[in-house]
């Protein structure tokens, strides 16, 4: 389980990058909390820094977008999905809880 | 339309060939490529592929899989094209609508997509081992095994263009002893802008790299052994070189186009909707002049086979092509994202963050008008401005 951040300093709109290995990108999506693998799945760029509309984040460099809900690319040029992480919020703390993966560096 | 038949097998021709079918073509389909390699992503080509540690790559092919590849093997059967790879075209027939390859075999086809991109312009005079030039897979594959021929290598860069500094970028960050030369008084200015390209040009020296402005190359020295050995400045100063990148632009693929009778010129000429003279014979990407522009520019091959692949079915030009131009360059860490039609004479504007942290996003302006946008490391801001600046200049699509 990972600490994010306060919700209230995770307003609508906003995202947060997670410094894991490798990188988690944080979204709150109209007061819906998600939490997907940071790094597009065509190039080299950070969903985090992407645009964010309804439940789709369109990646920066691209355009590429993901489903927030699944991880799943909705159009090219990305063709494979990003890995979903769930959410929970605690005592006003938003944190992660990282999906299983070969690696296990926090 | 029964039969259409695209002439390059890279990015604008995959996805024209994606747009072909997407759009409800269920003809006959012909890709002609002439690198042996599927479709790949150039743009790691300078960056990241360049400084990847060496992996068990063995005989593997980066086109076919991993983060090169474009494509993979569910999307081209669906797809359903017949793909001749490795096979060159070298005629066009546009009265018989037939295309000549260099295995003897003829082509007639109802429609034609030119996707046959750019190839790098080449000093004159021989090229020595240890020189290269980087637009293909087995260019940069050719380098980094040069590269990592053993210990810190002085590799000179000719030309600081985007490609120039990526590559110096790269090598820098491998270690390796870096000098770029460039011809003009600075790099970038055509397309940034004098002050703009000041401040990118400063990106070389953080980095320790140098970069020896104003002066042309003469021609490449070369040892005994048949490798270069200096690069021979048009001033006569010698730059003692182990590796030679020579990154001096590129020339649109329009050699085979000679004698065809299509409007060549800086590439070949089309309406805004990427439409020839002859409306069954349409060009996408590096190789197509739409509306009196060539872009090289990742985004716009993309975009333009769409359009183009449109107004083949539609045997007019239905649709033009309008997209505001974007391209981004990676380099020492440093991502450079531009959008818009930046005129000489327009003003940047810093609007936010700092120059000496290397992160700020600029505002073209012309007439109080924002004509283009320029980040360093900054692209949230810059994809909602990028956006506004969509909507404001495009007025909303027709067709
Ligand atoms: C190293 C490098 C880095 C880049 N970095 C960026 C970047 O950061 N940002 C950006 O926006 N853009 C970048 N670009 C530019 C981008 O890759 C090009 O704009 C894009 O590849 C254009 O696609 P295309 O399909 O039009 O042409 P190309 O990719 O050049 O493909 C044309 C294909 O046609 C084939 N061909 C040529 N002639 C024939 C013939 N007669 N018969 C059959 N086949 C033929 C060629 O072999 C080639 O495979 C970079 C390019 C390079 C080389
Ligand atoms: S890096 Fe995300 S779409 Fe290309």
């Amino acid at each position: 389980m990972i600490p994010v951040c306060h919700l209230a300093d995770l307003p609508a709109g906003e995202s947060v990058r997670l410094d894991t290995t490798p990188p988690i990108a944080v979204f709150n999506a109209d007061g819906e909390l998600y939490a997907i693998d940071d790094t597009c799945t065509h190039q080299d760029a950070s969903l985090a820094d992407g645009w964010l509309e309804g439940c789709l984040v369109e990646c920066p460099l691209h355009a590429a977008s993901f489903d927030l809900r699944t991880g799943a690319p909705t159009c090219l040029p990305a063709r494979r999905p990003v890995r979903t992480h769930p959410v929970t919020v605690e005592d006003g703390m938003v944190y992660v809880h990282r999906t299983a993966e070969e690696d296990t560096a926090a | 339309m029964k039969s259409v038949t695209v002439i390059g097998a890279s990015l604008a021709g995959l996805y024209a060939a994606r747009a072909l079918r997407a759009q409800g073509y269920d003809g006959r389909l012909t890709i002609v490529g002439a690198e042996p390699h599927r479709p790949y992503d150039r743009p790691p080509l300078s960056k990241e592929f360049l400084t990847a540690p060496a992996t068990a790559e063995g005989d593997a092919d980066p086109a076919a899989e991993g983060p090169l590849a474009l494509t993979d093997t569910e999307e081209l059967a669906g797809l359903d094209a017949e793909w001749l790879l490795g096979t060159r075209a070298t005629a066009l027939d546009t009265r018989h609508r037939a295309v000549r390859l260099d295995t003897g075999r003829t082509l007639t086809t109802d429609g034609v997509v030119l996707a046959t991109g750019a190839a790098p312009r080449r000093l004159p005079g021989p090229a020595p081992d240890g020189s290269h030039t980087l637009r293909t897979l087995d260019d940069a594959r050719a380098l980094r095994a040069d590269l990592a021929r053993g210990g810190p290598t002085r590799v000179v860069v000719i030309g600081g263009g985007f490609i120039g500094a990526e590559v110096a970028a790269s090598c820098a960050a491998l270690g390796h002893q870096v000098a770029v030369v460039e011809a003009a008084p600075l790099p970038l200015v055509p397309q940034l802008g004098e002050s703009m390209a000041e401040l990118c040009a400063r990106l070389h020296g953080d980095h320790g790299v140098a970069l020896l402005t104003g002066t042309g190359v003469r021609g490449l020295r070369a040892g005994a052994d048949g490798r270069v050995t200096a690069v021979e400045l048009a001033d006569g100063r010698l730059l003692s070189a182990d590796v030679v990148v020579t990154g001096i632009g590129v020339r649109p693929a329009t050699d085979w186009l000679e004698g065809s009778g299509l409007p060549l010129g800086d590439g070949v000429r089309c309406d805004a909707g990427c439409v020839t003279p002859i409306p069954a014979i349409v060009a996408a990407g590096d190789v197509a002049h739409v509306a009196g522009a060539r872009a090289e520019h990742w985004t716009s091959a993309t975009e333009q086979a769409a359009t183009a692949v449109h107004n083949l079915l539609a045997g007019r030009t239905a649709r033009t092509h309008r997209a505001l131009p974007y391209f981004w360059s990676d380099q020492y860490g440093v991502r450079i994202q531009f959008a818009g039609h930046r005129r000489s004479g327009d003003v940047p504007r810093i609007i936010e963050g700092s120059p000496d942290d290397r992160s700020f996003l600029a505002r073209y302006e012309r007439d109080g008008r924002t004509t283009a946008l320029l980040a360093l490391n900054r692209p949230r801001p810059f994809a909602r401005l990028r956006r506004e600046l969509a909507r404001a200049t495009q007025p909303a699509p027709t067709g």
